[in-house]
């Protein structure tokens, strides 16, 4: 099949950017999405052309490097598919593709489709985690976790990281992100400890950022690749009001 | 060149014990004064770094990608080892070092592998510390599965996501020493060489991948935990950007490299789907547990597979290796798939393929129970080929997927540059010739939450902080050489793309260096890898300039560095006239077809010196001394 691609061209994070159209063509139905870049980036290079520029990296779905917003939706609106899993199967001949970066100020563009995500990674510094050095824990097993806690914890854990929710949030808030990792913590026994702690850093944290406030659209529930349900908010809001309520 | 193994004297069971307690200690008020560089931020880069910000030693950590938390540790699917014997089926600490080394076909360090198995145990509890949601029992405690290449359930795992909850724990652990301040955190920076003073190494050169700035980093200690090189076969299922740079640019500064013809091809994999692919997808391992595979028996049977009933199809796995059966090693089983498919029983419309098939597991256990376990596999599965494995089996064939090879180190994990420590799969030191499911992630985490952190102390121990400026002549000088190197690949602007030589050098590495290997083959390979290196000096296409993020850029470095590399693992290939684990020399085989392996001549680990551009590197043996094990020739059967 033959596509036309209308893509974001940014040269630096301080130029405009513009949209520039693209043709790819023999598109293969089993290709997938980054792969139908990557032959519109060979046929660029050819002619002396720079490259789109764009993240990806494991190309199955877990690293959470690529971010791209398809049509106006954040990883192209699969259901639990990141964008380097998406494939061209589910577009027509003929089809006119928008290609964006996410969109966020907390998210600044580098190039093109890239953006600068490590206000992600200053959340997490500043309180994603359990406080334990290396060596000292007890034997694995000495604090049985009921099996529904850790599968709870578990749908939590497996946020990757990408960005989406943030890009598909009209307030380009984080909330999603916060709470997937404030409840893959706190629902266990051993991120029990420091819960109050955690959830008061992470969200002031996440405030300073610039992210938004989440006003419960579902949005990000919609585009998340993994699948993190909304209700994981609604458990970090409980824990944020109890922390405040403790002042600690 | 001496390659000093240093392997502490005593019985195996106590050497490890015996070595931390005779190791000198760094006082607590004098590590601050350390600096020490990690470059890479996988699970044994992250957790290296996290623990020695822990002690106190001042970190500075690189990744190449926009977050540590993406490293292609993430990727890993199945499982993590660990010898706690939770199942009471007979697992101990020695029963997990034995298969790890018959795993390995004999050719890894019994010490190395006997202290990982000891650690494995410490790895389950402190990651369960940090919060890491493995798989529970009703009654609260850890799961376990079995993997191939063992008859006890140690695997631990979180859903299919092992490797991404490990590192998520690692990163988490990294992130609150970089909150701290004590490790300080460089992503979107790729190191392009590494710098020694006075024949140590003293530090890197890293080029920032968005402004394209290149410059010097000086530290009391390097440690490389960059991973491995198995996209030197250009498909394979590591990550887009993983490269052999960082352990070649060492190697051209003097590290032996060991073992660098030792690659896993792993057998369940996504079979490829044509031209345009950009790498390959694996199926965890894990799924031998429950699915089954087979060949139709007939040559060119192209009917659906529910056409093909019980009698005529050929579960080739059970027939020939009736006590491992479909858990049989990830070598074995790979050769095994490429046999069948030679022999014109392949699957699926390239004939490259063989059938995982779950249809008895989902009779015996129920749907239910297979989505549970399995639930995201599969769905991986559909979204990549558009097919429902609950109702048809899967399509898998063997990709590249790991390598055993790598730095030589010591038992310290020291190469023989002083203050260059090499950890994870960039290392070579435990998996032999063959590396067993769920260890991967086990050996990463041993190196750099136990090993490294006992044994750097050793070496800053009694010195002073050595530290030179980043402003001596041999920084300058390495990052004059960097600086070139990156002007010269951008002023060719020739008519090819990077990816069109990366896929030809690919093409080669498959076809002559891949599941099976023999001397024809091999020798083809090294005269045409250096033709094809030529034509990439003079014909490749770089576009856009240095001071950008430039990913063409990025990519033609390390491809400059494979069409190098390719040479070294052909000529370790040719040198070693043996089979053993991944490594198949069609000439060296047994009557049934499997790896003959000569203990009396190559019983030894192949650590290559480099000799210069155009030289031939010389070779060094560090023979493997057996203590504890009898070597015997492994069977599956």
């Amino acid at each position: 099949m033959n596509l036309t691609l209308k893509v974001w061209r940014q040269k630096s994070g301080s130029s405009r950017g513009q949209f520039v159209e693209y043709q790819a063509k023999d598109v293969i139905p089993d290709m997938s999405f980054l792969e139908m870049l990557d032959v519109v980036n060979e046929g660029l290079i050819s002619g002396g052309e720079d490259p789109i520029v764009f993240d990806s990296d494991c190309r199955e779905g877990i690293c959470g490097m690529c971010s791209l917003v398809i049509n106006g939706i954040a990883h192209g609106g699969h259901r639990g598919t990141a964008t380097c899993q998406l494939h061209m199967r589910h577009f027509n001949d003929g089809d006119t593709i928008t290609i964006e970066p996410w969109r966020a100020k907390a998210f600044p563009i580098i190039k093109d489709l890239v953006v600068d995500r490590s206000a992600f990674d200053r959340i997490i510094q500043a309180g994603g985690f359990v406080s334990v050095s290396t060596g000292g824990a007890p034997d694995g097993n000495a604090i049985p976790i009921p099996k529904e806690a850790q599968e709870l914890s578990m749908d939590a854990a497996a946020c990757i990281g990408c960005g989406a929710c943030v890009a598909a949030c009209k307030n380009a808030s984080a909330m999603l992100f916060v709470a997937a990792k404030v409840s893959h913590l706190g629902l266990l026994p051993q991120g029990k400890v420091e819960k109050d702690r955690r959830v008061l850093r992470m969200v002031a944290a996440m405030d300073h950022e610039g992210f938004g406030g989440c006003t419960v659209t579902g949005s990000c529930e919609a585009v998340c690749p993994k699948e993190i349900s909304l209700d994981f908010i609604g458990l970090m809001n409980r824990e944020y009001l109890g922390a405040s309520l403790k002042g600690s | 060149m001496t390659l000093d193994a240093k392997i502490p004297s005593g019985p195996l069971e106590k050497k490890w014990d015996r070595h931390r307690l005779e190791m000198k200690l760094v006082n607590p008020a004098n590590k601050r004064k350390f600096d020490v560089i990690v470059v890479g931020s996988g699970l044994a880069g992250a957790s290296a770094a996290a623990s020695l910000g822990e002690l106190g030693y001042n970190v500075k950590c690189f990744c190449f990608q926009d977050s540590p938390r993406r490293a292609h540790s993430i990727a890993a699917q199945g499982g993590i080892n660990a010898a706690k014997n939770y199942q009471n089926d007979g697992d101990s600490i020695y029963r997990l070092f034995y298969d790890t080394i018959k795993g390995g076909d004999f050719r890894a360090r019994e010490a190395n592998v006997y202290r990982l198995a000891q650690l494995s145990v410490n790895i389950i509890d402190q990651c369960v510390a940090q919060g890491v949601p493995f798989a529970r029992e009703y009654g609260g405690l850890l799961a376990n599965r079995s993997f191939g290449g063992a008859q006890v359930s140690r695997t631990f795992y979180a859903r299919g996501q092992t490797g991404q909850q490990l590192l998520l724990g690692a990163y988490q652990a990294l992130c609150r020493q970089i909150g701290i301040g004590k490790v300080q955190m460089f992503p979107r920076t790729e190191m392009l060489d590494v710098v020694l003073v006075d024949g140590q190494a003293k530090g890197i050169v890293v080029r920032n991948l968005v402004t394209g700035e290149i410059s010097s980093h000086a530290a009391d200690a390097v440690v490389l935990a960059t991973g491995g090189y198995g996209n030197v076969f250009y498909l394979s299922t590591n990550a887009r950007a993983c490269n052999v740079t960082a352990i070649y640019r060492a190697y051209k500064k003097g590290a032996a490299f060991a073992n660098p013809c030792f690659t896993q091809i792993h057998p369940t994999c996504i079979p490829v789907s044509g031209d345009h692919q950009s790498k390959l997808t694996l199926m965890s391992e894990s799924l031998r547990n429950d699915g089954r595979v087979w060949v139709p028996k007939k040559k060119g049977d192209k009917r659906a597979a529910h056409e093909i009933a019980e009698p005529e199809r050929d579960y080739y796995l059970e027939r020939k290796y009736p006590s491992y059966g479909n858990l049989a090693p990830r070598d074995i089983s790979s050769r095994a798939a490429k046999e069948v498919c030679d022999e014109g029983r392949g699957v699926g419309s390239s004939g490259l393929g063989v059938y995982l098939d779950f249809a008895d597991a989902i009779r015996r256990l129920g749907e239910a129970t297979i989505r549970e376990r399995y639930g995201n596999l599969f769905d991986m599965y559909q979204t990549i080929t558009g097919e429902n494995a609950y109702a048809m089996p899967m399509r898998i064939y063997p990709a590249v997927h790991y390598t055993m090879g790598g730095l030589w180190v010591d038992y310290n994990l020291m190469s023989n540059i002083p203050g260059l420590f090499v950890l994870g799969e960039a290392n070579f030191s435990d998996h032999g010739a063959n590396r067993l499911g769920a260890s991967a992630l086990m050996q990463g985490l041993a190196d750099g939450y136990f090993i490294l952190p006992y044994t750097i102390g050793q070496y800053f121990a009694g010195a002073k902080p050595l530290k030179p400026p980043a402003s001596r002549p041999e920084f300058k000088k390495v990052e004059e050489e960097t600086k070139a190197r990156t002007q010269q690949l951008l002023s060719v602007r020739g008519k090819r793309t990077v990816t069109s030589f990366h896929r030809e050098l690919g093409k080669i590495m498959w076809d002559y260096c891949g599941m099976a290997r023999n001397e024809a083959g091999l020798k083809e390979a090294l005269r045409r890898i250096p033709e094809l290196r030529r034509e990439y000096w003079h014909n490749v296409n770089v576009t856009g300039e240095n001071q950008e993020l430039n990913q063409a850029l990025e990519q033609a470095g390390r491809v400059a560095d494979y069409m190098e590399f390719a040479e070294l693992m052909c000529s370790d290939a040719l040198m070693r006239r043996e089979s053993c684990g991944g490594h198949f020399r069609t000439e060296f085989q047994t009557e049934e077809g499997e790896a003959l392996r000569d203990d009396a001549n190559f019983s030894f680990a192949a650590a290559w010196e480099y000799q210069g551009p155009d030289k031939p590197p010389v070779l060094h043996k560090e023979p493997l001394a057996y203590e504890e094990v009898k070597m015997s020739q492994r069977s599956y059967k």
